[in-house]
């Protein structure tokens, strides 16, 4: 079973006070987190986590490849772009409370990658899930049921 | 009101008519309450959802292309499906058809086998209920025959992961002011917001319920859920509003599972948007299938003045 990042939970019972007074430290956890996650989900399939950036951010740069291949891990990108919208967020804010609402609300997001895509791979040997997902069998192609299919069988 | 979408084809897709029956319910009365005309497909068929398309996806554009079909046949450009599945399926097989020679090769192939003339893309426009809404009316037209204001209802708007996704089956999202947005859309709650209620802050409009996972993994599916309904509650929604009968299915089974699998309630209740427009006009909250929702949101509606 998917367990969420602990950084989350950390950061859901903080209290403001604590959230407000280290931005940068909590959203760099927060980012670091999501970036594990992404790498895990590479890892698993064999391949290795990039560590370039795209729009300045890491956890971007692993989305667009892990996705590359995989159209339903598409499903996640918003939430990786809500995660490092919210911790942009959380640095902007100028009041305590702001702050501290903004991290709470990127560790939401941060549980729900992290759900996700331990989800997926949990199913991994189950076939793909999603609803925008290849077809299945799309590998077998060749002789499969994609092609007596299109001779109207 | 513009004459945009006054009368367009409807294609209400089979969860409609199950499961989310009171989805369709609501969107033929807040259709009637705008002076909206909804034409139903004659003799339309599955999209497909998402089990045919991880079989054979082009098999899966066919369907869709019947439906479009049957649509111009009956004198429409413009067809209105309130499922995000059947939207998107319909989008993407506007999408393959222009773009995918093997795909109209197929079409072509199993309309003539069936005895049917081909759908060519181009010719029907594919709208969702929140189109058609916003843009046959308008926020301003809404908010103008409201009737019973939604005001004090703080909601979570939900758009589920298939709303915006793929982004370029959906060429006219991100085209800027007063186009929708694939990343934060905004015309559920443009139109909620017309209608007197309280939009929250909420991160997860777009993320994924686990909607194919309820069979294959139930855990999951109620973990995703659970995090959406939890992350609304903490944003301070009383309701999370939903434009999607899987999402909305999802939401309200998956409440009840997590309860009782892993002992975690939460208060937040589940409304169709349609069913919340509906009553700002005025419409009783039986009249707009309330009464169906798995989720029993008649108390807080009532203690609101909606019941």
């Amino acid at each position: 079973m998917a367990t969420p990042p602990a950084i989350a939970d950390t950061v859901a019972a903080a209290a403001d006070d604590v959230l407000a007074s280290n931005v940068a430290g909590f959203t760099a956890a927060l980012l670091a987190s999501g970036e594990a996650v992404l790498d895990s989900w590479l890892r698993a399939h064999g391949r290795t986590p990039t560590h370039r950036q795209v729009e300045g951010f890491r956890l971007l740069a692993l989305h667009r490849q892990a996705a590359g291949g995989e159209p339903s891990f598409n499903a996640c990108r918003e939430s990786c772009r809500e995660l490092v919208f919210q911790c942009n967020m959380a640095a902007a804010a100028d009041d305590m409370a702001g702050r501290a609402r903004r991290l709470r609300l990127a560790g939401m997001v941060l549980t729900h990658l992290g759900l996700f895509v331990g989800g997926k791979l949990e199913d991994a040997g189950l076939g793909e899930f999603c609803c925008s997902s290849r077809d299945l069998r799309r590998r077998g192609e060749a002789g499969g049921v994609t092609g007596a299919a299109m001779q109207g069988n | 009101m513009t004459d945009k979408y006054r009368k367009v084809a409807y294609y209400p897709g089979c969860a409609l008519e199950g499961t989310g029956h009171a989805y369709n319910r609501s969107t033929k009365e807040v259709g009637k309450a705008l002076g909206l005309e909804l034409v139903e497909l004659k003799n339309w068929n599955c999209c497909g959802a998402m089990e045919v398309k991880n079989i054979d996806p082009k098999l899966q554009t066919f369907l869709s292309a019947r439906n479009l079909k049957i649509a111009e046949d009956m004198g429409f450009e413009t067809v209105m499906a309130p499922c995000n599945g059947c939207y998107h399926n319909l989008k993407k097989a506007e999408h393959d058809l222009a773009h995918d020679p093997a795909s109209q090769q197929v079409v072509d192939r199993l309309s003539a086998k069936a005895g049917q003339t081909a759908y060519q893309p181009g010719h029907v426009t594919t709208i969702h209920a929140l189109d058609w809404i916003r843009d046959a009316i308008g926020t301003e037209g809404l908010r103008a025959r409201v009737r019973n204001s939604l005001r004090g209802l703080k909601i979570a708007n939900y758009y589920g992961c298939m709303y915006t996704r793929p982004r370029h089956i959906f060429p006219e999202k991100d085209k800027g002011p007063g186009s929708e947005s694939t990343s934060k859309p905004h015309f559920m709650d443009d139109l909620l917001e017309a209608a007197g209620a309280e939009n929250v802050e909420y991160p997860l409009k777009t993320a994924c319920c686990g909607g194919a996972h309820t069979l294959s993994d139930s855990d999951t599916s109620t973990r995703l859920v659970l995090n959406l309904l939890t992350t609304a509650e903490a944003c301070g929604a009383d309701v999370i509003a939903t434009e999607c009968p899987t999402c909305h299915s999802g939401l309200e089974m998956h409440q009840a599972r997590a309860e009782k699998v892993f002992g975690k309630k939460t208060q937040v209740k589940i409304l169709y948007f349609t069913q919340l427009i509906g009553m700002a006009l005025g419409l009783s909250a039986r009249r707009v299938g309330v009464h169906e929702n798995f989720s029993d949101s008649r108390e807080l509606l009532r203690a609101r003045g909606l019941g």
